[in-house]
């Protein structure tokens, strides 16, 4: 990688990616590796994130460093008026490493800007979250056998959701296709429809999810269709249960299809879908730690 | 006195410096600010709502002495990108130049982005330009692409 800080998944190049996923698949056989001992990794989580932090601390844990930091911005001294910066170069005069989650965006990049400690972006507002990247990554590869020459469809929110445009860029050097599944107020943004057209890769935007689309799909990326994006309550009636999974509907779907989602699910994935063995999210999430541990050591500059 | 004769007069001539010629007469100020005249010691005449063939009515800045570095000129371009810029030399025009826009705008533009880093720290704002011919930049920070028309100036 150009920088020693991951801000963004459009910094990694293909190598940057293979060897990142490579690092990921022997903590998998390995997670207890030491090769963090006696560092100190700082988890700035100005924004709260359960999920994220507990897998970037167990992370660090199991490659034998030790963990400070914050979960609520409201405890720390960013609520008397610090800004960012000063609270960064604070925290670098004490540790190895920093992993930031703030709720502005850009805000991981500033302060890779300000200090010359390692900056993990652990997610800026709606704007990049390169780990959850490198793990969707990691989990079509895992259950793929490989990265190149899938078929991936997106459903659901392709307006908005961060992950689904961060998996396009990720999945570029792939020669993946891809085909997009949202009610016309959520479709994708021509500037990533673009971005496919620029590196050739093929794609196909659909409305209707169905049989048809699912049936020639190696991965089914599901997001969440939320309330609060529609400007047309009207549409969002009517569109609401159309982008759901259910289990009969993947009865003549490939052998190799999974299904992913960055969780957490509300209703786009109906409950009788979790017991068939194509269901992957919740594994999923648990590559988020082997992805996370490879992201940590990428950053140091630890060979495993 | 002829007509002409009285045009002529209306500026003084530089004897060496810059003209910056073909400024849309609304943004004259703005251009003005951009450049940080205010700030300079340098002879500077001001003129606006010129008689002009090519576009009616136009806005015109001399300075004495000063001849700007391209990043320092091409800033303007955001918004008065026809300008005209005449490097005078001994009372000559030695060289007419054109502006186009920097790779990169720095503490120019406000990202329009309310939840950008930017807008809430104290920072300079940082854009790179992606399209010259459109005019369409993209937060440095956030990300987020920025048309012509909706670039507001800080």
């Amino acid at each position: 990688m150009k920088s020693k800080s991951l801000v963004s998944i459009d910094q990694c190049s293909k190598e940057d990616i293979l060897r990142i996923l490579d690092n990921a698949r022997k903590f998998e056989e390995n997670p207890n590796r030491k090769v963090l001992e006696g560092k100190v990794a700082a988890t700035l989580f100005f924004e709260p994130s359960t999920r994220t932090r507990l897998s970037f601390e167990t992370a660090v844990n199991r490659l034998g460093g030790r963990v400070v930091g914050f979960q609520d911005a409201s405890t720390t001294s960013s609520s008397k008026g610090e800004t960012l910066k000063d609270t960064i170069l604070m925290v670098s005069n004490y540790v190895d490493l920093i992993i930031m989650r703030h709720h502005l965006e850009g805000a991981a990049r500033y302060a890779s800007e300000v200090t010359d400690i390692p900056i993990i972006n652990a997610g800026d507002g709606a704007n990049q979250h390169p780990s959850q990247t490198m793990l969707d990554l990691y989990s079509i590869q895992k259950t793929q056998g490989k990265l190149t020459d899938l078929n991936i469809t997106m459903v659901g929110d392709l307006k908005y959701g961060r992950t689904v445009h961060s998996l396009i860029v990720g999945m570029s050097h792939f020669n993946p296709t891809f085909h997009f599944v949202a009610p016309d107020e959520l479709r994708m943004p021509d500037e990533y429809k673009n971005f496919c057209d620029e590196h050739g890769i093929k794609y196909y935007e659909h409305t209707t999810f169905d049989e048809e689309v699912i049936n020639l799909s190696d991965i089914l990326y599901m997001t969440r269709v939320q309330r609060e994006r529609f400007t047309d309550l009207e549409e969002y009636e009517r569109v609401k249960n159309v982008y759901i999974l259910r289990n009969k509907m993947l009865e003549g779907s490939r052998e190799n299809l999974r299904i992913l989602h960055p969780l957490p699910r509300v209703n786009e994935i109906a409950y009788d879908v979790d017991d068939n063995p194509k269901a992957y999210y919740i594994q999923q999430a648990r590559n988020g730690l082997f992805a996370r541990q490879a992201i940590i050591c990428e950053v140091l500059g630890i060979n495993i | 006195m002829s007509a002409e004769k009285k045009r002529e007069l209306q500026v003084a001539a530089l004897e060496n410096g810059t003209a910056i010629d073909r400024i849309p007469p609304s943004q004259l100020f703005k251009v003005a600010k951009l450049l940080g005249l205010e700030k300079m010691d340098n002879t500077i005449t001001i003129g606006n709502n010129f008689h002009s063939n090519k576009m009616g009515c136009k806005g015109v800045i001399k300075i004495a002495d000063k001849f700007f570095a391209e990043d320092e000129i091409n800033r303007i371009t955001l918004i008065a990108p026809k300008v005209i810029l005449n490097i005078i030399r001994d009372y000559e025009v030695v060289e007419k130049k054109t502006v186009t826009l920097p790779d990169e705008l720095v503490g120019l533009v406000k990202c329009n982005n309310p939840k950008c880093v930017t807008n809430n720290e104290p920072m300079p704002s940082r854009f790179d330009v992606i399209d010259k011919e459109k005019g369409t930049i993209r937060c440095h920070y956030c990300e987020r692409k920025i048309n012509k028309e909706d670039i507001i100036i800080k």
